[in-house]
């Protein structure tokens, strides 16, 4: 399976990266290098193998509905660039 | 109007009743101050890892139930990847393969006919955070104000089939599917706290038409009316665009209460969410015992409810729907019952004096002071003829208000009737005196006359006597 530099530009919009014309072949190149590693599963035969859901073989992992403690108001927005009346500022979105 | 058919589906974001989040123990309090309400999982820090909240999982199920649906015992997340500041993490976790439950419906009844809506899916999710604007509105404020108190609440949502075909419908839905879920626990279903918000598609097509025509999602709906009114204008503009050989633009546009327009808000691009499955939280795996337990815990439903009311207690089908329309109005009316017979003056009352006094104050049956027993004895007290109805809706105000039995407010205020038979005598002499006029009309042949009179007794005893009792008398003394 191979991707074309438009799906990577695609991926990168979806990410909001703003890669340059250099950056995009770099990635594309990449990337259908991990691909081709990749490729070395499809010689599984996996007809047999049910689908996993999950790469851990958990399930069913539940808490009672209890209140824990958060944080602080001062550590949560502490990483905030813009802070006013103990909100985050951020430019409006429509 | 009929050359076009209006296709409406509904989304309905439930809030679930739980103390904490979905994926965390912070609290769900509703109203607190800003970011106070907030951990590493839901701000969606690094290194930070959810679990699931078992309560959650169980009204769920509990919703999926009480709607007919089928639940998947074999369900679990997914991430919707998209950013918007709402959403910390840079996506939401929900459930977008396989939700809880599948394929259920709602039976409503809107403009005088019974109609079966089917509901396409029930599915968990978390709430995003909540951007505040500062002039109230997003298209005039400068910058957004995130607060990520509500960042990771349980909620539902609740998709139609898009088989609704007017805002009369809408509306009935919602109605039916508030009562249920109020019924069940489920939710406080709260529109003015946001418990419950609703988002509506509308597309028309020519009548008899199979395909469907380009769609507007409309949001910032804030009450059932304002759903109804909505969709009934959003349905006639789409005509307006078709009838001028245009052609709708799908898109997304906003509900403006105050000009009782909607107006469009962004165009609606096929997004691309790039949705796979969490591998952060454990799948979930239901046994048949389980969906089996959840079912028993669901209580009667508002459309039980309302026949047993019409055939144990002979109450008008009319007047069950309406008692049974929210939990807690049914549950006052049968402990009314419990201590006072006549159905029919109960529901008279609730739906007379109850609602009416609710509806002006825009408060909840809860936030009333009014209480079964105090109801059952004030409508002894009429019975009794202690106080008048008339009086006894004065009563009820206060007892709505402050909370008091009936009887002590009658013996405070001075409100009960004079049954002194020569003290009314009295003033109906007095009346008499003072009304030529009226008596001489009424005798020679006015029976309308009687009326002024009675008023005048009435007004002379501030309303404390018996109007029935006075009438015969007058006519008694004028028969003389």
């Amino acid at each position: 399976m191979q991707i074309s530099g438009k799906d990577v530009g695609q991926l990168a919009f979806l990410s909001r990266l703003d890669l340059t014309a250099d950056d995009l072949t770099i990635c594309t190149k990449s990337l259908n290098e991990i691909l081709g590693y990749l490729t070395v599963l499809e010689e599984l035969d996996t007809g047999a193998v049910k689908p996993a859901l999950h790469v851990r073989p958990i399930k069913n992992v539940l808490r009672e509905d209890a209140l824990q403690p958060g944080l602080e108001r001062e550590q949560v927005l502490a990483n905030g660039p813009e802070v006013e009346d103990g909100a985050f500022v951020v430019p409006r979105i429509v | 109007m009929d050359r076009y058919e209006a296709v409406i589906g509904l989304e309905v974001h439930v809030e679930l009743k739980t103390k904490t989040k979905l994926f965390c123990g912070c609290s769900t309090e509703f109203g607190q101050a800003p970011n106070t309400q907030v951990c590493p999982v839901c701000l969606g820090l690094p290194g930070s890892t959810g679990v699931l909240n078992k309560k959650a999982v169980e009204l769920a199920a509990r919703a999926g139930l009480a709607l007919n649906c089928q639940i998947n015992t074999d369900t679990w997340f997914d991430r919707k990847n998209y950013y918007y500041p709402d959403l910390p993490k840079g996506f939401q976790i929900t459930q977008v393969f396989q939700p809880i439950a599948v394929q259920g419906y709602l039976d409503i009844k809107a403009e005088d006919r019974d109609k079966r809506v089917n509901i396409n899916r029930v599915h968990i999710e978390e709430d995003p955070g909540k951007l505040v604007h500062a002039s109230g509105s997003i298209m005039t404020s400068r910058a957004s104000f995130v607060d990520y108190n509500r960042s990771g609440v349980p909620l539902v949502e609740i998709v139609s089939e898009p088989e609704l075909r007017s805002g009369a419908e809408a509306k009935a839905y919602l109605e039916k599917l508030k009562a249920i879920l109020e019924y069940t626990g489920v939710s406080d279903v709260k529109m003015e706290e946001g418990s419950l918000r609703c988002d509506a598609n509308i597309s028309v097509r020519p009548s008899g038409s199979a395909i469907l025509g380009a769609k507007a999602e409309i949001k910032n709906m804030n009450s059932f009316r304002a759903v109804q009114r909505a969709i009934e204008y959003e349905v006639e503009r789409q005509i307006e665009v078709l009838e001028e050989g245009d052609s709708v633009t799908q898109e997304t546009r906003t509900w403006d209460e105050s000009q009782g327009i909607t107006m469009a808000m962004r165009s609606k691009e096929d997004v691309d969410y790039r949705c796979f499955i969490e591998q952060e939280i454990a799948p979930v795996e239901l046994t048949a015992d389980w969906v089996e337990n959840m079912r028993a815990t669901i209580p009667e439903l508002p459309d039980a409810r309302r026949r047993r009311l019409v055939d144990e207690h002979g109450l008008p089908d009319y007047d069950a729907g309406v008692i049974t329309s929210s939990l807690s109005l049914a549950e006052f009316f049968e402990a009314t019952l419990e201590k006072y017979e006549d159905a029919k003056k109960i529901s008279n009352w609730i739906m007379g004096e109850l609602l009416r006094l609710l509806n002006a104050r825009g408060m909840e049956l809860g936030e009333s002071k009014v209480t079964p027993g105090g109801l059952a004895s004030l409508l002894q007290l009429i019975d009794k003829g202690t106080i008048s109805n008339k009086m006894g809706k004065k009563v009820f105000a206060v007892m709505f208000q402050e909370g008091r039995e009936p009887q002590q407010i009658v013996k405070e205020k001075g409100l009960s009737q004079i049954s002194d038979v020569d003290r009314l005598a009295e003033i109906i002499a007095e009346v008499i005196g003072k009304n030529p006029k009226p008596v001489a009309d009424f005798q020679s042949g006015k029976e309308q006359a009687i009326g002024f009179l009675v008023g005048q007794v009435m007004k002379a005893t501030k309303g404390q006597a018996n109007p029935g009792a006075v009438n015969s008398m007058l006519r008694e003394r004028l028969a003389k």
